[in-house]
C-alpha cells in the first residue's frame, strides 16, 4: 500500500512545548510518526541563570499557564532541599490547596477538550462553564485567575483569610455533583464506550519505558503519584487515594482525570479541615552552595526541578522538566497502528490541549492539499456519528443544538 | 469611513495566533467562547484561517522559530485588520525580553512589514477575559 | 525492597566504581561514577531496581561537562541521581542510554543541542528546541555563549 506522510502543525499553541507532527499513514492505518518541538522554546533555564532567587519563583510560574502554581511549587522545594529549611505547617496546607485547585481546574478544562475533539460540543460548554467558579476562587484567595504568585521559597507569599473558607468550600460542594454527573455521563455512555476503549493502548511496559508520568501512566497500571511516593506539603495529612486503571486506552485516562477531580476535591476539604494556625514563611534568606531536586505532581504528571547554587544571588544550573515532556513521545507507543480518525483524540488524551487551528497537508503524487486541525476533528466527529447509527442511536434528542466554537467551519 | 472600515466594525472574527506563549492567555481568550463570557452573542466568533480574519488575536512574546510564521499570517490576513497584542508578553515581551531566542517585539515585526499597522495592546498577565472585550470594544470604536 | 536493601544492592553491584557516594538526605543521593561506568549504573538502575529516569541534567563547568541522570526510586520515596564528568569541553562524548530506554530519547538530544555533548549510539541526534536556523556550534546553556551573534 502506498505510504503517504502527513505533516500536522508546526504549533500547537496550548502546551506548552508545541509539537510538529509528521504522521505516516498507510491507507488510514498510522505506521509512523516523528515529532518536533521548539516552537515555544523561551530559554526559561538560561533566563534563571540571571535572576535572582526570589525572581526565578515568578519565572517558572509562566513555564506553563495552566500549571502555573506546580513549576514554583518544584521550584521552591528545591530551593528548601538546599537550604534545609521546612516551611511552616500552615504553608504546608496552602501549598496543597492550591495545588490541588489547580488539578480540578486542570482536569475540567482538559475534559471539555476532550468532548470537543469528539463533537460533544456540549461536553466542552459545560465543563468550562463549571471551570469557572474554581477560577473566582483564585481569584478571591490568590488575586489572579491564573499565575497565582503564592509560592515563595521557605513558605507562601499569601495566606488564606478566614472569610474565604466557606466560599471555597460552597464553591466545592457546588462542584462536586457536578463532577459526579460527568464520570456518571462519561462511564456508562455507550457512545464513549465505543469511541475510547480500545483506543490508542499504552501498555505498561511501554509506560515505564518511556518514563510516562501521572495520568499518562497511572490508567496503564503504572501506580505512580509524587503526592504519595514521595511525600510533601500537606499530602501525607490528609486522607486520599491513587486512582489507577489497567487498561490504558484513552476511555482510562479520561477515567483516571475525572476521579482525580473527585479525589482533589477530598483533598481540599481535608486540609481546610485540618489547617493549623501559624506563620506562613519560615524566612529563608540566602541559599548556602549545593544542589537540591524538587518534584510536584502536577495535573499532568510529575514536574522535576533541579537547582544548583554557588551561594551566590542566582542558580548557576537550573533544570526544569515538565511532565509533557516525558507523555508526548509515547505517542510513538499508542498511536502506530491506529486509525487517522483516532490520532487527534490519542494525542489529546495525554492532555496536550490542542484547540487551536493547526494546518495541515495531505500529500498525494506530489499534489498538495492542506487541511486544518478542523479537519482532524471533524473526522474524529464523523467516527463518533457513524458509531453513534451503528448503535441505533440515529437522532439523539438529547444533544443540544451545538452550541459554538465551530470556528470557520460554515 | 471606508466600506471597508464599515465592514470591518461589524461582526469581527478573529484568528488566534499564538507565537511561543505560556498557555496562559490562550486559555483566557478560549474561555470567552464558553457559557461566562460567550463573546460570540456580539458576533466575535474565532476562525480557522487568517483569511477569514478581521483581527488577528497575537498571545506571547515572539521567538525565533516562529516570527516568520507569525509575518506569513499578518500578509495573508485581508487588510484592514487590526492586531491585538493580548498579554505582557505580546505587548513588551515581558519577562522574557533578554531570552536568546527572542526574535523582537510585535508591534516592531508588524511594523516592519505594513507601518501602518493598527496594533492594539492588552496588557496583564494574563488580561482578564473582560479586558480582552474591552480592547475589543474600544478598537472598534477607535475605527 | 527497602532504602537501605537498596542501597545495599547498589554498592555491591557498582563497588569500586562509585567515585563518591554522599546522601545529602535521606530522599537524595548522590552517586558519582566514571563517565565509562555511567552507561552501566545506569541501566542496573533502570532494569534491576525499578528506577524512573526523571531527567538528566548537563551542567558546564570549567573542567568539563557534567552530566546528572536523576533516577526517581517510586518505591522507596527517594531521588538517586548518578553524576558523571566527561573531563573535556571540547568535543565531549559519552555513550547513550537511550539504547536501552526511549524515556531517554529527548532527554539526550537536548543536552547534546544545549551543551555539545555527543551521545555515541543514540539514533537520532537531529535539534530538538532550537529552531533551524541557529549555528552550528553554539551552544546557549554554555558558560560562554554570548548571545546568537556574539
Amino acid at each position: 500500500m502506498k505510504r503517504t506522510m502527513i505533516p500536522l502543525g508546526p504549533y500547537h499553541p496550548l502546551l506548552e512545548e508545541a509539537e510538529f507532527f509528521q504522521l505516516y499513514v498507510e491507507g488510514e492505518t498510522v505506521v509512523d510518526m516523528d515529532l518536533r518541538i521548539g516552537y515555544q522554546h523561551r530559554a526559561i533555564e538560561k533566563l534563571s541563570e540571571n535572576l535572582h532567587f526570589d525572581q526565578v519563583t515568578f519565572l517558572v510560574e509562566r513555564i506553563c499557564g495552566i500549571c502555573s502554581t506546580s513549576h514554583p511549587i518544584a521550584y521552591v522545594q528545591a530551593l528548601e532541599d538546599i537550604a534545609g529549611v521546612e516551611p511552616p505547617e500552615r504553608a504546608k496546607y496552602i501549598r496543597s490547596i492550591v495545588g490541588e485547585l489547580e488539578r480540578i481546574h486542570s482536569h475540567l478544562l482538559w475534559f471539555g477538550l476532550a468532548g470537543h475533539f469528539i463533537g460533544y460540543n456540549t461536553v466542552f460548554m459545560w465543563a468550562w462553564k463549571y471551570r469557572e467558579p474554581v477560577l473566582d476562587i483564585f481569584e478571591r484567595i490568590t488575586g489572579n485567575r491564573n499565575h497565582y504568585a503564592v509560592m515563595k521559597p521557605g513558605g507562601v507569599r499569601r495566606d488564606i483569610h478566614p472569610d474565604d473558607v466557606p466560599e471555597l468550600l460552597r464553591m466545592l460542594d457546588e462542584l462536586e455533583p457536578k463532577v459526579k454527573m460527568f464520570v456518571d455521563v462519561a462511564l456508562d455512555d455507550p457512545v464513549l464506550h465505543a469511541r475510547l476503549k480500545g483506543v490508542g493502548v499504552l501498555t505498561r511496559e511501554d509506560a515505564i519505558r518511556y518514563c510516562a508520568l501521572g495520568p499518562t501512566a497511572r490508567p496503564s497500571g503504572v501506580a505512580i503519584d509524587v503526592r504519595k511516593d514521595h511525600p510533601y506539603a500537606a499530602y501525607d495529612k490528609v486522607d486520599w487515594d491513587i486512582v489507577v486503571m489497567e487498561e490504558g486506552d484513552v476511555f482510562a485516562k479520561a477515567a483516571v482525570r475525572l476521579l482525580e477531580i473527585l479525589e482533589s476535591i477530598k483533598i481540599v476539604r481535608g486540609c481546610l479541615e485540618k489547617m493549623p494556625e501559624g506563620p506562613i514563611d519560615a524566612g529563608l534568606e540566602e541559599v548556602p552552595p549545593g544542589e537540591g531536586i524538587g518534584h510536584h505532581e502536577a495535573p499532568r504528571g510529575e514536574v522535576f526541578h533541579y537547582v544548583r547554587s554557588d551561594g551566590g544571588n542566582s542558580p548557576v544550573r537550573h533544570k526544569v522538566r515538565a511532565p509533557s515532556y516525558m507523555n508526548i513521545p509515547t505517542f510513538k507507543a499508542t498511536c502506530i497502528g491506529q486509525s487517522v480518525a483516532d490520532v487527534a483524540l490519542i494525542t489529546a488524551s495525554v492532555d496536550p490541549c490542542y484547540c487551536c487551528t493547526e494546518r495541515m497537508m495531505v500529500v498525494r503524487d506530489g499534489k498538495g492539499r492542506t487541511m486544518g486541525w478542523n479537519e482532524l476533528v471533524r473526522l474524529s466527529k464523523e467516527k463518533t456519528e457513524r458509531i453513534k447509527r451503528e448503535l441505533g442511536m440515529e437522532e439523539p434528542n438529547w444533544d443540544l443544538p451545538e452550541v459554538s466554537f465551530r470556528r470557520g467551519e460554515r | 469611513m471606508s466600506i471597508f472600515t464599515k465592514a470591518l466594525k461589524r461582526s469581527i472574527w478573529v484568528y488566534h495566533v499564538a507565537a511561543s506563549p505560556c498557555n496562559n492567555c490562550d486559555i483566557e481568550i478560549l474561555d470567552l467562547l464558553t457559557p461566562r463570557f460567550d463573546v460570540e452573542r456580539f458576533g466575535i466568533l474565532l476562525v480557522g484561517s487568517p483569511r477569514h480574519a478581521d483581527a488577528l488575536l497575537v498571545t506571547g512574546y515572539i521567538n525565533r522559530h516562529v516570527a516568520p510564521r507569525v509575518v506569513e499570517v499578518y500578509r495573508q490576513t485581508p487588510k484592514p485588520c487590526v492586531v491585538f497584542a493580548v498579554g505582557t508578553c505580546a505587548c513588551s515581551m515581558g519577562i522574557f525580553a533578554k531570552s536568546y531566542n527572542a526574535a523582537g517585539p510585535l508591534d516592531e515585526l508588524i511594523r516592519s512589514v505594513d507601518p501602518e499597522a493598527l496594533i492594539v495592546y492588552v496588557p496583564g498577565c494574563p488580561p482578564k477575559p473582560e479586558a480582552i472585550i474591552s480592547a475589543v470594544v474600544k478598537a472598534i470604536s477607535a475605527l | 525492597m527497602t532504602r537501605e536493601e537498596l542501597l545495599g544492592k547498589v554498592k555491591a553491584q557498582l563497588k569500586e566504581k562509585i567515585l563518591n557516594f554522599y546522601e545529602r538526605s535521606p530522599r537524595r543521593v548522590y552517586i558519582t561514577v566514571a563517565p565509562e561506568d555511567a552507561f552501566q549504573a545506569c541501566r542496573f538502575l533502570f532494569e534491576e531496581c525499578g528506577g524512573r529516569l526523571a531527567t538528566a541534567s548537563g551542567v558546564d563547568t570549567p573542567d568539563g561537562i557534567e552530566i546528572l541522570y536523576h533516577f526517581v526510586m517510586d518505591g522507596q520515596g527517594m531521588v538517586l541521581t548518578v553524576k558523571t564528568k566527561i573531563p573535556t569541553r571540547e568535543d565531549p562524548r559519552i555513550r547513550s542510554i537511550a539504547t536501552f530506554l526511549p524515556g531517554a530519547l529527548w532527554i539526550e538530544r537536548e543536552v547534546h543541542e544545549m551543551l555539545g555533548v555527543e551521545f555515541e549510539g543514540h539514533p537520532d541526534m537531529r535539534r530538538l528546541l532550537l529552531p533551524d536556523d541557529w549555528p552550528e556550534g553554539k551552544y546557549p546553556l554554555r558558560r560562554d555563549f554570548k548571545g546568537v551573534e556574539g
